[in-house]
Protein backbone atom coordinates (compact mmCIF):
# COMPACT_ATOMS: atom_id res chain seq x y z
CA UNK A 1 0.00 0.00 0.00
CA UNK A 2 1.43 3.37 -1.02
CA UNK A 3 0.75 6.09 1.50
CA UNK A 4 1.58 9.76 1.75
CA UNK A 5 4.46 10.35 4.20
CA UNK A 6 2.16 12.38 6.44
CA UNK A 7 -0.18 9.39 6.82
CA UNK A 8 2.51 6.91 7.80
CA UNK A 9 2.36 7.51 11.60
CA UNK A 10 -1.39 6.87 11.46
CA UNK A 11 -1.04 3.53 9.70
CA UNK A 12 2.00 2.62 11.83
CA UNK A 13 -0.04 3.14 15.03
CA UNK A 14 -2.86 0.97 13.67
CA UNK A 15 -0.41 -1.72 12.62
CA UNK A 16 1.32 -1.81 16.02
CA UNK A 17 -1.96 -2.05 17.93
CA UNK A 18 -3.63 -4.58 15.60
CA UNK A 19 -0.39 -6.44 14.90
CA UNK A 20 0.07 -7.15 18.61
CA UNK A 21 -2.98 -9.36 18.53
CA UNK A 22 -1.91 -11.10 15.32
CA UNK A 23 1.43 -11.80 17.01
CA UNK A 24 -0.33 -13.35 20.01
CA UNK A 25 -2.34 -15.70 17.74
CA UNK A 26 0.80 -16.75 15.89
CA UNK A 27 2.67 -17.26 19.19
CA UNK A 28 -0.08 -19.55 20.48
CA UNK A 29 0.14 -21.75 17.40
CA UNK A 30 3.95 -21.72 17.41
CA UNK A 31 3.96 -22.65 21.11
CA UNK A 32 1.78 -25.67 20.40
CA UNK A 33 3.87 -26.73 17.42
CA UNK A 34 7.11 -26.33 19.37
CA UNK A 35 5.79 -28.40 22.26
CA UNK A 36 5.05 -31.47 20.19
CA UNK A 37 6.37 -33.33 17.14
CA UNK A 38 4.85 -34.89 14.00
CA UNK A 39 5.54 -38.36 15.44
CA UNK A 40 3.61 -37.46 18.56
CA UNK A 41 0.66 -36.18 16.55
CA UNK A 42 0.62 -39.37 14.46
CA UNK A 43 0.77 -41.49 17.63
CA UNK A 44 -2.16 -39.52 19.03
CA UNK A 45 -4.12 -39.91 15.80
CA UNK A 46 -3.56 -43.70 15.94
CA UNK A 47 -5.39 -43.98 19.25
CA UNK A 48 -8.87 -45.45 18.65
CA UNK A 49 -10.37 -43.08 21.24
CA UNK A 50 -8.97 -40.02 19.42
CA UNK A 51 -10.09 -41.36 16.04
CA UNK A 52 -13.61 -41.83 17.41
CA UNK A 53 -13.44 -38.36 18.93
CA UNK A 54 -12.32 -36.86 15.59
CA UNK A 55 -15.15 -38.52 13.66
CA UNK A 56 -17.76 -37.54 16.24
CA UNK A 57 -16.42 -33.99 16.16
CA UNK A 58 -16.63 -33.79 12.38
CA UNK A 59 -20.16 -35.14 11.93
CA UNK A 60 -21.62 -33.54 15.06
CA UNK A 61 -20.27 -30.13 14.01
CA UNK A 62 -21.64 -30.59 10.48
CA UNK A 63 -25.08 -31.57 11.82
CA UNK A 64 -25.11 -28.75 14.39
CA UNK A 65 -24.12 -26.23 11.69
CA UNK A 66 -26.75 -27.58 9.27
CA UNK A 67 -29.49 -27.32 11.92
CA UNK A 68 -28.20 -23.84 12.84
CA UNK A 69 -28.56 -22.76 9.22
CA UNK A 70 -32.03 -24.29 9.10
CA UNK A 71 -33.19 -21.95 11.88
CA UNK A 72 -30.76 -19.13 11.08
CA UNK A 73 -32.17 -18.44 7.61
CA UNK A 74 -35.86 -18.02 8.60
CA UNK A 75 -35.14 -16.24 11.88
CA UNK A 76 -32.54 -13.96 10.29
CA UNK A 77 -35.00 -13.08 7.52
CA UNK A 78 -37.83 -12.32 9.96
CA UNK A 79 -35.62 -10.10 12.11
CA UNK A 80 -34.14 -8.29 9.10
CA UNK A 81 -37.29 -7.77 7.05
CA UNK A 82 -40.30 -7.56 9.35
CA UNK A 83 -41.63 -5.40 12.15
CA UNK A 84 -43.90 -6.99 14.73
CA UNK A 85 -44.96 -6.67 18.32
CA UNK A 86 -42.43 -8.33 20.59
CA UNK A 87 -39.57 -8.11 18.08
CA UNK A 88 -37.23 -6.47 20.63
CA UNK A 89 -37.94 -9.31 23.06
CA UNK A 90 -37.27 -11.92 20.37
CA UNK A 91 -33.99 -10.19 19.48
CA UNK A 92 -32.96 -10.30 23.13
CA UNK A 93 -33.88 -14.00 23.33
CA UNK A 94 -31.77 -14.71 20.24
CA UNK A 95 -28.80 -13.01 21.92
CA UNK A 96 -29.06 -14.99 25.16
CA UNK A 97 -27.00 -18.00 23.95
CA UNK A 98 -24.31 -15.59 22.77
CA UNK A 99 -23.85 -13.92 26.15
CA UNK A 100 -24.80 -16.83 28.42
CA UNK A 101 -21.86 -18.66 30.07
CA UNK A 102 -21.62 -21.97 28.12
CA UNK A 103 -21.85 -24.07 31.28
CA UNK A 104 -25.29 -22.63 31.95
CA UNK A 105 -26.46 -23.69 28.48
CA UNK A 106 -25.52 -27.27 29.35
CA UNK A 107 -27.11 -27.07 32.77
CA UNK A 108 -30.31 -25.64 31.29
CA UNK A 109 -30.49 -28.44 28.71
CA UNK A 110 -29.97 -31.00 31.45
CA UNK A 111 -32.87 -29.51 33.44
CA UNK A 112 -35.14 -29.34 30.36
CA UNK A 113 -34.56 -33.00 29.51
CA UNK A 114 -34.57 -34.40 33.01
CA UNK A 115 -37.05 -32.26 34.96
CA UNK A 116 -39.67 -31.18 32.41
CA UNK A 117 -42.39 -33.80 32.60
CA UNK A 118 -44.57 -35.27 29.87
CA UNK A 119 -47.31 -37.61 31.10
CA UNK A 120 -45.62 -38.11 34.46
CA UNK A 121 -42.13 -38.86 33.10
CA UNK A 122 -39.19 -36.61 32.25
CA UNK A 123 -38.66 -35.52 28.64
CA UNK A 124 -35.56 -37.72 28.47
CA UNK A 125 -37.46 -40.75 29.79
CA UNK A 126 -40.27 -40.06 27.32
CA UNK A 127 -37.76 -39.83 24.46
CA UNK A 128 -35.98 -43.00 25.67
CA UNK A 129 -39.32 -44.83 25.55
CA UNK A 130 -39.50 -43.78 21.88
CA UNK A 131 -35.98 -45.00 21.17
CA UNK A 132 -34.20 -41.62 21.33
CA UNK A 133 -31.53 -40.60 23.83
CA UNK A 134 -30.13 -37.11 24.27
CA UNK A 135 -28.61 -36.82 27.72
CA UNK A 136 -25.08 -38.30 27.76
CA UNK A 137 -25.48 -39.45 24.14
CA UNK A 138 -24.15 -38.35 20.75
CA UNK A 139 -27.47 -36.62 19.94
CA UNK A 140 -26.90 -34.54 23.07
CA UNK A 141 -23.52 -33.45 21.68
CA UNK A 142 -25.22 -32.14 18.56
CA UNK A 143 -28.01 -30.43 20.55
CA UNK A 144 -25.54 -28.77 22.94
CA UNK A 145 -23.45 -27.51 20.01
CA UNK A 146 -26.55 -26.37 18.12
CA UNK A 147 -27.96 -24.50 21.14
CA UNK A 148 -25.10 -22.01 21.03
CA UNK A 149 -24.09 -22.14 17.35
CA UNK A 150 -27.60 -21.35 16.07
CA UNK A 151 -27.51 -17.92 17.73
CA UNK A 152 -24.42 -17.07 15.70
CA UNK A 153 -26.03 -18.36 12.52
CA UNK A 154 -29.08 -16.17 13.17
CA UNK A 155 -26.86 -13.12 13.65
CA UNK A 156 -24.93 -13.82 10.45
CA UNK A 157 -28.08 -14.42 8.39
CA UNK A 158 -29.77 -11.32 9.79
CA UNK A 159 -26.78 -9.24 8.69
CA UNK A 160 -26.88 -10.89 5.27
CA UNK A 161 -30.56 -10.09 4.71
CA UNK A 162 -30.21 -6.55 6.07
CA UNK A 163 -27.54 -5.83 3.48
CA UNK A 164 -29.70 -7.20 0.66
CA UNK A 165 -32.09 -4.57 -0.78
CA UNK A 166 -35.73 -5.52 -0.23
CA UNK A 167 -36.47 -3.83 -3.57
CA UNK A 168 -35.15 -6.83 -5.49
CA UNK A 169 -37.71 -9.13 -3.85
CA UNK A 170 -40.46 -6.56 -4.41
CA UNK A 171 -39.69 -6.48 -8.13
CA UNK A 172 -39.91 -10.29 -8.18
CA UNK A 173 -43.38 -10.00 -6.63
CA UNK A 174 -44.54 -7.59 -9.34
CA UNK A 175 -43.14 -9.95 -11.98
CA UNK A 176 -45.48 -12.71 -10.84
CA UNK A 177 -43.81 -14.43 -7.88
CA UNK A 178 -45.48 -15.34 -4.62
CA UNK A 179 -43.52 -14.57 -1.44
CA UNK A 180 -42.27 -18.17 -1.36
CA UNK A 181 -41.19 -18.02 -5.01
CA UNK A 182 -39.43 -14.68 -4.54
CA UNK A 183 -37.65 -16.09 -1.49
CA UNK A 184 -36.60 -19.27 -3.31
CA UNK A 185 -35.72 -17.76 -6.69
CA UNK A 186 -34.19 -14.44 -5.64
CA UNK A 187 -33.49 -14.12 -1.92
CA UNK A 188 -31.87 -17.49 -1.24
CA UNK A 189 -29.55 -17.46 -4.27
CA UNK A 190 -28.41 -13.96 -3.32
CA UNK A 191 -27.89 -15.04 0.31
CA UNK A 192 -25.64 -17.95 -0.72
CA UNK A 193 -22.43 -16.38 0.57
CA UNK A 194 -24.10 -15.36 3.81
CA UNK A 195 -25.40 -18.90 4.25
CA UNK A 196 -21.92 -20.25 3.70
CA UNK A 197 -20.58 -17.80 6.28
CA UNK A 198 -23.35 -18.70 8.76
CA UNK A 199 -22.65 -22.41 8.31
CA UNK A 200 -18.94 -21.90 8.88
CA UNK A 201 -19.40 -19.68 11.92
CA UNK A 202 -21.79 -22.24 13.41
CA UNK A 203 -19.41 -25.07 12.53
CA UNK A 204 -16.42 -23.32 14.09
CA UNK A 205 -18.41 -22.43 17.18
CA UNK A 206 -19.54 -26.06 17.52
CA UNK A 207 -15.95 -27.25 17.17
CA UNK A 208 -14.85 -25.12 20.11
CA UNK A 209 -17.84 -25.94 22.32
CA UNK A 210 -16.95 -27.67 25.55
CA UNK A 211 -18.88 -26.44 28.63
CA UNK A 212 -22.42 -27.47 27.52
CA UNK A 213 -21.10 -30.81 26.24
CA UNK A 214 -19.38 -31.59 29.52
CA UNK A 215 -22.58 -31.09 31.51
CA UNK A 216 -25.28 -32.29 29.08
CA UNK A 217 -23.54 -34.95 26.98
CA UNK A 218 -20.62 -35.88 29.20
CA UNK A 219 -17.14 -36.90 28.01
CA UNK A 220 -17.47 -40.66 27.74
CA UNK A 221 -14.60 -42.09 25.67
CA UNK A 222 -15.79 -43.53 22.39
CA UNK A 223 -19.34 -42.29 22.95
CA UNK A 224 -19.66 -38.54 23.57
CA UNK A 225 -16.01 -37.50 23.42
CA UNK A 226 -15.25 -34.79 20.89
CA UNK A 227 -11.88 -33.13 20.29
CA UNK A 228 -12.49 -30.30 22.76
CA UNK A 229 -13.28 -32.87 25.45
CA UNK A 230 -10.28 -34.95 24.36
CA UNK A 231 -8.05 -32.00 25.27
CA UNK A 232 -9.75 -31.87 28.67
CA UNK A 233 -9.46 -35.64 29.20
CA UNK A 234 -5.78 -35.69 28.21
CA UNK A 235 -5.05 -32.80 30.57
CA UNK A 236 -7.02 -34.38 33.38
CA UNK A 237 -4.76 -37.46 33.32
CA UNK A 238 -1.64 -35.28 33.14
CA UNK A 239 -0.81 -35.92 29.47
CA UNK A 240 0.02 -32.42 28.32
CA UNK A 241 1.65 -33.75 25.15
CA UNK A 242 -1.56 -35.53 24.16
CA UNK A 243 -3.61 -32.40 24.86
CA UNK A 244 -1.29 -30.30 22.70
CA UNK A 245 -1.39 -32.86 19.88
CA UNK A 246 -5.20 -32.89 19.91
CA UNK A 247 -5.19 -29.07 19.98
CA UNK A 248 -3.01 -29.00 16.88
CA UNK A 249 -5.32 -31.49 15.17
CA UNK A 250 -8.23 -29.13 15.98
CA UNK A 251 -6.32 -26.16 14.56
CA UNK A 252 -5.56 -28.07 11.34
CA UNK A 253 -9.20 -29.21 10.99
CA UNK A 254 -10.55 -25.70 11.66
CA UNK A 255 -8.15 -23.98 9.26
CA UNK A 256 -8.82 -26.66 6.63
CA UNK A 257 -12.57 -26.08 6.82
CA UNK A 258 -12.18 -22.30 6.73
CA UNK A 259 -9.96 -22.52 3.64
CA UNK A 260 -12.38 -24.95 1.97
CA UNK A 261 -15.31 -22.63 2.59
CA UNK A 262 -13.39 -19.61 1.33
CA UNK A 263 -12.44 -21.51 -1.81
CA UNK A 264 -15.94 -22.80 -2.53
CA UNK A 265 -17.96 -19.84 -1.27
CA UNK A 266 -15.51 -17.05 -1.85
CA UNK A 267 -16.57 -15.42 1.38
CA UNK A 268 -14.69 -13.73 4.18
CA UNK A 269 -15.86 -14.87 7.59
CA UNK B 1 -56.43 3.06 -17.60
CA UNK B 2 -55.12 3.72 -14.11
CA UNK B 3 -57.67 5.21 -11.72
CA UNK B 4 -56.77 6.12 -8.15
CA UNK B 5 -59.64 7.15 -5.88
CA UNK B 6 -59.25 8.94 -2.54
CA UNK B 7 -56.07 7.11 -1.68
CA UNK B 8 -54.73 7.65 1.85
CA UNK B 9 -51.22 6.48 2.74
CA UNK B 10 -48.96 6.97 5.70
CA UNK B 11 -45.22 6.44 5.91
CA UNK B 12 -42.73 7.17 8.69
CA UNK B 13 -41.99 10.64 7.34
CA UNK B 14 -45.23 11.85 5.70
CA UNK B 15 -48.90 11.19 5.07
CA UNK B 16 -50.79 11.47 1.80
CA UNK B 17 -54.55 11.79 1.82
CA UNK B 18 -57.30 11.85 -0.79
CA UNK B 19 -54.96 11.21 -3.70
CA UNK B 20 -57.06 10.93 -6.84
CA UNK B 21 -56.11 10.90 -10.52
CA UNK B 22 -56.76 9.03 -13.75
CA UNK B 23 -54.41 8.02 -16.54
CA UNK B 24 -56.43 7.16 -19.68
CA UNK B 25 -55.83 3.86 -21.47
CA UNK B 26 -52.73 4.03 -23.66
CA UNK B 27 -51.66 7.43 -22.31
CA UNK B 28 -48.19 8.34 -21.05
CA UNK B 29 -48.58 10.24 -17.78
CA UNK B 30 -45.75 11.91 -15.95
CA UNK B 31 -46.15 12.54 -12.23
CA UNK B 32 -43.95 15.43 -11.14
CA UNK B 33 -42.99 16.51 -7.67
CA UNK B 34 -40.09 17.42 -5.43
CA UNK B 35 -37.83 14.64 -4.15
CA UNK B 36 -39.25 13.02 -1.03
CA UNK B 37 -42.82 14.28 -1.50
CA UNK B 38 -44.31 10.79 -1.86
CA UNK B 39 -44.24 10.01 -5.60
CA UNK B 40 -42.53 6.66 -5.11
CA UNK B 41 -44.96 5.82 -2.31
CA UNK B 42 -47.89 6.27 -4.69
CA UNK B 43 -46.25 4.01 -7.29
CA UNK B 44 -45.57 1.36 -4.64
CA UNK B 45 -49.20 1.53 -3.53
CA UNK B 46 -50.41 1.03 -7.11
CA UNK B 47 -48.05 -1.96 -7.43
CA UNK B 48 -49.38 -3.44 -4.18
CA UNK B 49 -46.05 -3.18 -2.41
CA UNK B 50 -47.23 -0.71 0.23
CA UNK B 51 -50.38 -1.05 2.32
CA UNK B 52 -52.90 1.77 1.99
CA UNK B 53 -55.12 3.16 4.72
CA UNK B 54 -58.14 3.80 2.52
CA UNK B 55 -59.16 4.45 -1.07
CA UNK B 56 -59.26 2.28 -4.16
CA UNK B 57 -57.13 1.55 -7.22
CA UNK B 58 -58.50 0.42 -10.60
CA UNK B 59 -56.56 -0.87 -13.58
CA UNK B 60 -58.99 -0.70 -16.48
CA UNK B 61 -62.30 -1.86 -15.04
CA UNK B 62 -60.69 -4.17 -12.49
CA UNK B 63 -60.35 -3.03 -8.90
CA UNK B 64 -56.92 -4.20 -7.76
CA UNK B 65 -56.85 -2.61 -4.29
CA UNK B 66 -56.90 -5.98 -2.50
CA UNK B 67 -54.94 -7.98 -5.08
CA UNK B 68 -51.36 -9.19 -4.59
CA UNK B 69 -48.58 -7.51 -6.64
CA UNK B 70 -48.42 -10.54 -8.96
CA UNK B 71 -52.17 -10.49 -9.65
CA UNK B 72 -52.10 -6.80 -10.65
CA UNK B 73 -49.96 -7.58 -13.73
CA UNK B 74 -48.08 -4.30 -13.56
CA UNK B 75 -44.68 -3.76 -15.14
CA UNK B 76 -42.60 -1.93 -12.54
CA UNK B 77 -39.20 -0.33 -13.01
CA UNK B 78 -37.73 0.99 -9.75
CA UNK B 79 -35.30 3.87 -9.61
CA UNK B 80 -32.30 1.62 -8.88
CA UNK B 81 -33.37 -0.91 -11.58
CA UNK B 82 -33.12 -3.76 -9.01
CA UNK B 83 -31.86 -6.20 -11.63
CA UNK B 84 -31.26 -9.70 -10.29
CA UNK B 85 -27.49 -9.90 -9.91
CA UNK B 86 -27.37 -13.71 -9.81
CA UNK B 87 -28.97 -13.95 -13.27
CA UNK B 88 -27.64 -12.83 -16.65
CA UNK B 89 -29.50 -10.38 -18.88
CA UNK B 90 -31.46 -13.08 -20.74
CA UNK B 91 -32.52 -14.69 -17.46
CA UNK B 92 -33.56 -11.31 -16.07
CA UNK B 93 -35.75 -10.70 -19.12
CA UNK B 94 -37.31 -14.16 -18.89
CA UNK B 95 -37.89 -14.01 -15.12
CA UNK B 96 -41.48 -12.69 -15.20
CA UNK B 97 -42.44 -15.06 -18.00
CA UNK B 98 -41.13 -18.07 -16.05
CA UNK B 99 -42.81 -16.86 -12.85
CA UNK B 100 -46.13 -16.69 -14.71
CA UNK B 101 -45.63 -19.99 -16.51
CA UNK B 102 -45.45 -18.33 -19.95
CA UNK B 103 -43.19 -19.38 -22.85
CA UNK B 104 -40.12 -17.18 -22.80
CA UNK B 105 -37.71 -17.75 -25.68
CA UNK B 106 -39.54 -15.96 -28.50
CA UNK B 107 -40.75 -13.12 -26.29
CA UNK B 108 -37.28 -12.46 -24.88
CA UNK B 109 -35.96 -12.27 -28.46
CA UNK B 110 -38.70 -9.72 -29.30
CA UNK B 111 -37.87 -7.62 -26.24
CA UNK B 112 -34.18 -7.78 -27.11
CA UNK B 113 -34.93 -6.34 -30.56
CA UNK B 114 -37.40 -3.75 -29.23
CA UNK B 115 -34.89 -2.37 -26.74
CA UNK B 116 -31.70 -3.05 -28.71
CA UNK B 117 -30.23 -5.31 -26.03
CA UNK B 118 -29.99 -8.63 -27.88
CA UNK B 119 -26.19 -8.47 -27.78
CA UNK B 120 -26.27 -8.19 -23.98
CA UNK B 121 -28.13 -11.47 -23.35
CA UNK B 122 -25.14 -13.42 -22.02
CA UNK B 123 -23.79 -10.59 -19.90
CA UNK B 124 -24.05 -10.40 -16.13
CA UNK B 125 -25.84 -7.34 -14.79
CA UNK B 126 -22.77 -6.13 -12.88
CA UNK B 127 -20.98 -4.85 -15.96
CA UNK B 128 -23.87 -2.97 -17.56
CA UNK B 129 -23.76 0.80 -18.06
CA UNK B 130 -26.57 2.94 -16.63
CA UNK B 131 -28.38 3.11 -19.97
CA UNK B 132 -28.00 -0.64 -20.59
CA UNK B 133 -29.25 -1.50 -17.11
CA UNK B 134 -32.22 0.80 -17.65
CA UNK B 135 -33.12 -0.96 -20.92
CA UNK B 136 -32.84 -4.38 -19.29
CA UNK B 137 -35.05 -3.27 -16.38
CA UNK B 138 -37.59 -1.93 -18.89
CA UNK B 139 -37.44 -5.16 -20.90
CA UNK B 140 -37.90 -7.28 -17.80
CA UNK B 141 -40.98 -5.25 -16.83
CA UNK B 142 -42.47 -5.38 -20.35
CA UNK B 143 -41.72 -9.01 -21.19
CA UNK B 144 -44.93 -10.49 -19.75
CA UNK B 145 -47.03 -7.86 -21.61
CA UNK B 146 -48.36 -5.89 -18.63
CA UNK B 147 -51.37 -3.65 -19.13
CA UNK B 148 -49.72 -0.89 -17.14
CA UNK B 149 -46.10 0.27 -16.84
CA UNK B 150 -44.91 2.16 -13.76
CA UNK B 151 -41.55 3.90 -13.97
CA UNK B 152 -39.91 5.37 -10.87
CA UNK B 153 -37.42 8.12 -11.75
CA UNK B 154 -36.06 5.95 -14.57
CA UNK B 155 -33.81 8.58 -16.12
CA UNK B 156 -32.61 10.60 -13.14
CA UNK B 157 -29.24 8.92 -12.81
CA UNK B 158 -28.38 9.09 -16.53
CA UNK B 159 -26.21 11.65 -18.28
CA UNK B 160 -27.85 14.04 -20.75
CA UNK B 161 -27.07 12.16 -23.97
CA UNK B 162 -28.14 8.80 -22.50
CA UNK B 163 -31.32 10.45 -21.23
CA UNK B 164 -32.13 11.74 -24.74
CA UNK B 165 -31.52 8.23 -26.06
CA UNK B 166 -33.84 6.77 -23.40
CA UNK B 167 -36.55 9.33 -24.31
CA UNK B 168 -36.51 7.83 -27.82
CA UNK B 169 -36.62 4.31 -26.39
CA UNK B 170 -39.62 5.15 -24.17
CA UNK B 171 -41.47 6.83 -27.08
CA UNK B 172 -40.79 3.78 -29.23
CA UNK B 173 -42.10 1.42 -26.52
CA UNK B 174 -45.25 3.45 -26.24
CA UNK B 175 -45.83 3.42 -30.00
CA UNK B 176 -45.18 -0.30 -30.35
CA UNK B 177 -46.92 -1.61 -27.22
CA UNK B 178 -49.55 1.00 -26.42
CA UNK B 179 -49.00 0.28 -22.73
CA UNK B 180 -50.55 2.76 -20.28
CA UNK B 181 -47.61 4.36 -18.50
CA UNK B 182 -47.18 6.32 -15.28
CA UNK B 183 -43.70 7.82 -15.07
CA UNK B 184 -42.59 9.48 -11.85
CA UNK B 185 -39.87 12.11 -12.07
CA UNK B 186 -38.66 15.43 -10.77
CA UNK B 187 -37.21 16.35 -14.20
CA UNK B 188 -39.31 18.75 -16.29
CA UNK B 189 -37.59 17.67 -19.50
CA UNK B 190 -38.97 14.13 -19.06
CA UNK B 191 -42.48 15.54 -18.97
CA UNK B 192 -41.81 17.78 -22.00
CA UNK B 193 -40.33 14.93 -24.02
CA UNK B 194 -42.77 12.17 -23.17
CA UNK B 195 -46.01 13.13 -21.48
CA UNK B 196 -49.59 13.19 -22.77
CA UNK B 197 -50.77 13.87 -19.26
CA UNK B 198 -48.77 15.79 -16.65
CA UNK B 199 -49.68 15.44 -13.00
CA UNK B 200 -48.09 17.21 -10.06
CA UNK B 201 -47.86 16.04 -6.48
CA UNK B 202 -47.74 19.13 -4.31
CA UNK B 203 -48.78 19.63 -0.70
CA UNK B 204 -49.97 16.03 -0.47
CA UNK B 205 -52.39 16.35 -3.42
CA UNK B 206 -52.13 15.30 -7.06
CA UNK B 207 -53.29 17.89 -9.57
CA UNK B 208 -53.24 17.87 -13.37
CA UNK B 209 -50.87 20.38 -14.95
CA UNK B 210 -52.20 21.96 -18.13
CA UNK B 211 -49.70 22.92 -20.79
CA UNK B 212 -49.76 26.52 -22.00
Amino acid sequence: MKTHPSERPFYLALSVLGGGYALLVVLMIVANVAYTSPAHIIDTLRQPAIQASLWLTLWSCILAAAFSLLVGVPMGYLLARTKFRGKALLEAIMDIPVVLPPLIVGLSLLIIFNHFRIGGVSLEQWLNAHGVQFTFAAAGVVLAQFSVAAAFAVRTMRGTFEQMPARIEEVALTLGCTRWQAFRRVTLPLARRGMMAAFTVAWARSLGEFGPLLIFAGTTRGRTEVLSSSVFLELSVGRLEGAVAVSLIMIVVAVGVLLLVRKTGGTRI
Amino acid sequence: MIRVNDLCLRSDSFALSDIAFTVPTGAYAVLMGRSGCGKTTILEAICGLRPIQSGSIYLGTLEVTALSPAERKIGYVPQDHALFPHLNVHENLAFGLHARGLPSEERVEEIGVLLGISDLFGRTTAGLSGGEAQRVALGRALAFRPGVLLLDEPLSALDESTRDEMHSVLRSIREKTGVTTLHVTHLREDAKALADVVLELHGGKVRPVHSD
